[in-house]
């Protein structure tokens, strides 16, 4: 019961915040003049009754509140509103691209959780190993590295040359589970390490470090002098009492998540949520810039929902009230 | 943080025995920032990340010495000498070019150096802008607590949750991507995480006897805030930055990769590599020089950030001692452990004194 008032509270107070985001940026958009916009659609050689004729079209004549309304009214149906260029309807354009998007996201957590993990954890077990040393060092790097320079570095020293020899299995661009999973993971494996990468390292220092701590705690000389076998006491004791600040970060993290997400996009050229923000940009595609706000913002508290809930699965100490 | 000056320098000349016997000699008491620099200095890889950034700054500054050296201004294109003769750039060293050209036979060398211009210069402001609001804010909040507390903790959480690329993507349109544009959006970001730590410090300080008696003589709060907690805080607010610097450089790469930061013709490292892109086949050092110049930079910043970390960790003083590494990682883990129990979402777990 408590976890589904929890919920409940979580929930509204998570449309609270998304209604918040959608507002922000629709004023934020609608608060320039709407000449530029009309200007930019009609061309440069336009008219003044062309420009007008344009700005009426797309209902920026009318009072900003009526439009706000609008808008919000569209939202609470589930309609976006409607690409400024073909009028098709935004929901439909970002339903398109979220495949990619999708892909990307699901293989890039589970490989930079695995990887980070595994790795703080043997780290952690063999201070001061070569093992330990490599990996400290991979870390530094991996934190200094942007994401779209490894995702550069990837096509120059993996795809270019494998593909100039005519090992083709790895790919950029994107191809949907649908025309194969060997194809599909061969499209899917250089952004995953892309986006992994650099989260990879962050994880690996945190995961180290909580443990190394809780390694030193009494409890753990305990477990071991009640005559436990290592690996209980390691994964049992240590690492589920490591995991909980963890968690807690994967939460801050998840925002960070779509900011490596629109650039490994572009990096590959996967199409996408992001790459198609992006380009919306250039046309000046208002609406549809604004439903990848909302979408982004609604994925945050999802997630961080999800986050909460895992984290008081973990540590018992955390009550969900 | 507050071991007195004194007690440091006793245990630093017995622990390195003898080679600083001019320390012995005349006991004086030094400040902390004298003691860190002691202990940085002896740090080797962190002084190779200083005199890596100080040549990196210096390349910057001489950026337009070396573009009237080679004859070669960062936005004229070479079409002649540039360019081989299937229009692609070519490679270092090729005709005066030291690290070849770019797509339309510019010299890829004096534009990597104009691009550490605008990198370190959004670094190193947008940091110091973040660092000031940043103090601000988190003593704001930590010493009136209360609804004060309540409004700008959750503020500063909500920042830092923020995916910055949607916002820099919102700014971008509205604004149109400028120099001025990316240094705000850097600089809005950057200011959340110093704000945490400092807030957090802030709470446990304000809560120190001398606060008090400062208070019974009649200082107001802003006196307390600057002239008793502040000092307190000047060290975490360094390292805070000095490992901030690679995060604002690399963000304003990313922006310009993407095209919503610095537009051509101006090079940035961002922009340069986004170029790039099309050249793959052909022409590695126009990826790889770039990319090197921005790992070089973020890494030398970061290693630096650890280093003065270290040294300034009281704790690490007994590393010297002892002689071990391992517990030198300990004492550096704790700062981060510090700031980590503030995100956590139950009272913060206190590891035991040091001493098994």
């Amino acid at each position: 019961m408590a976890i589904l008032g929890f919920l409940i509270r979580r929930i509204l107070t998570g449309i609270v915040v998304v209604w918040l985001v959608a507002t922000g940026a629709f004023f934020l958009f609608f608060a320039r003049p709407v000449d530029t916009v009309a200007h930019q659609l009609a061309g440069h050689a336009a008219t003044p009754q062309v420009i007008n004729l344009v700005i009426r079209n797309l209902g920026l004549d009318q009072p900003i509140m009526v439009q706000y309304w609008h808008f919000l009214d569209g939202l609470l149906h589930g309609n976006l509103g409607y690409s400024y260029f073909n009028q098709e309807p935004v929901d439909t354009m970002l339903k398109q691209d979220l495949p990619p998007t999708a892909s990307l996201v699901f293989g890039g957590v589970v490989l930079w959780l695995v990887a980070g993990l595994t790795v703080g954890i043997i780290s952690a077990t063999r201070a001061r190993s070569l093992f330990d040393r490599f990996s400290n060092v991979a870390v530094l790097i991996g934190l200094s590295m942007p994401v779209f320079v490894i995702g550069e570095l990837l096509i120059l020293v993996v795809f270019v040359p494998l593909n100039q020899h005519g090992f083709t299995w790895i790919q950029t661009g994107y191809s949907g589970p649908s025309n194969g999973l060997g194809v599909w993971t061969g499209h899917m494996i250089l952004p995953w390490i892309t986006l992994a990468a650099v989260q990879a390292a962050v994880y690996t220092r945190l995961s180290r470090g909580q443990l190394l701590d809780t390694l030193g705690e009494d409890y753990i000389r305990t477990a071991r002098a009640k005559g436990l076998s290592e690996r209980r006491v390691i994964f049992r004791h240590g690492v589920r009492a490591a995991l909980t600040p963890v968690v807690s970060q994967l939460g801050v993290d998840v925002g960070q998540l779509l900011g490596g997400v629109v650039v490994v996009e572009a990096v590959f050229g996967l199409g996408g949520l992001g790459q198609v923000s992006v380009q919306a940009i250039d046309t000046d595609n208002l609406p549809v810039i604004i439903g990848f706000v909302i979408i982004a913002a609604a994925f945050v508290v999802v997630a961080n929902i999800i986050v909460d809930l895992v984290y008081a699965l973990l540590d018992p100490r955390v009550r969900i009230a | 943080m507050s071991v007195t000056g004194l007690e440091f320098a006793g245990q630093e000349t017995a622990a390195s025995e003898g080679a600083l016997d001019a320390g012995a000699a005349k006991v004086e008491g030094r400040s902390q920032w004298q003691l860190t620099w002691r202990r940085l200095r002896q740090d080797k890889v962190a002084m190779a990340a200083l005199v890596v950034i100080g040549i990196m700054i210096l390349l910057a500054l001489l950026a337009p010495a070396f573009a009237s050296l080679t004859h070669h201004p960062p936005n004229v294109a070479f079409p002649n000498t540039g360019e081989d003769a299937a229009g692609n750039p070519v490679g270092p060293g090729t005709a005066g070019f030291w690290l070849g050209t770019d797509g339309t036979g510019r010299d890829l060398f004096v534009r990597i150096l104009y691009g550490a211009r605008i990198s370190l210069f959004v670094g190193f402001v947008t940091t110091a802008i973040g660092a000031v609001a940043g103090v601000a804010v988190g003593l704001m909040a930590g010493y009136f607590g209360g609804v004060v507390d309540t409004v700008l903790a959750r503020f500063t959480d909500a920042v830092l949750a923020f995916p910055y690329v949607v916002l820099a993507l919102a700014l971008a349109v509205v604004l149109g991507p400028s120099l001025t544009v990316i240094m705000g959006v850097i600089a809005f970001f950057s200011w959340a995480a110093i704000a945490r730590i400092v807030r957090g410090q802030t709470l446990s300080i304000k809560e120190k006897e001398y606060i008090e008696a400062a208070r019974s003589l009649g200082a107001g709060p802003f006196r307390i805030m600057i002239f008793d907690i502040l000092p307190n805080l000047l060290a975490p607010v360094l390292v805070l930055a000095t490992l901030y610097i690679p995060t604002a450089v690399v963000f304003e790469a990313t922006l310009s990769y993407l095209g919503l930061g610095i537009q051509p013709p101006v090079a940035s490292w961002g922009n340069i590599m986004s170029d790039a892109q099309n050249f793959y086949q052909t022409s590695w050092w126009y990826v790889v020089f770039p990319a090197l110049a921005l790992l070089i930079t973020t890494l030398a910043f970061n290693l630096l950030g650890d280093g003065i970390r270290d040294a300034m960790d009281p704790r690490t003083e007994r590393v010297f001692a002892a002689g071990r590494g391992r517990r030198k990682r300990r004492g550096k883990r704790q700062v981060l452990a510090d700031g980590q129990s503030e995100v956590s979402h139950v009272a913060p777990y206190v590891p035991p004194a040091e001493g098994s």
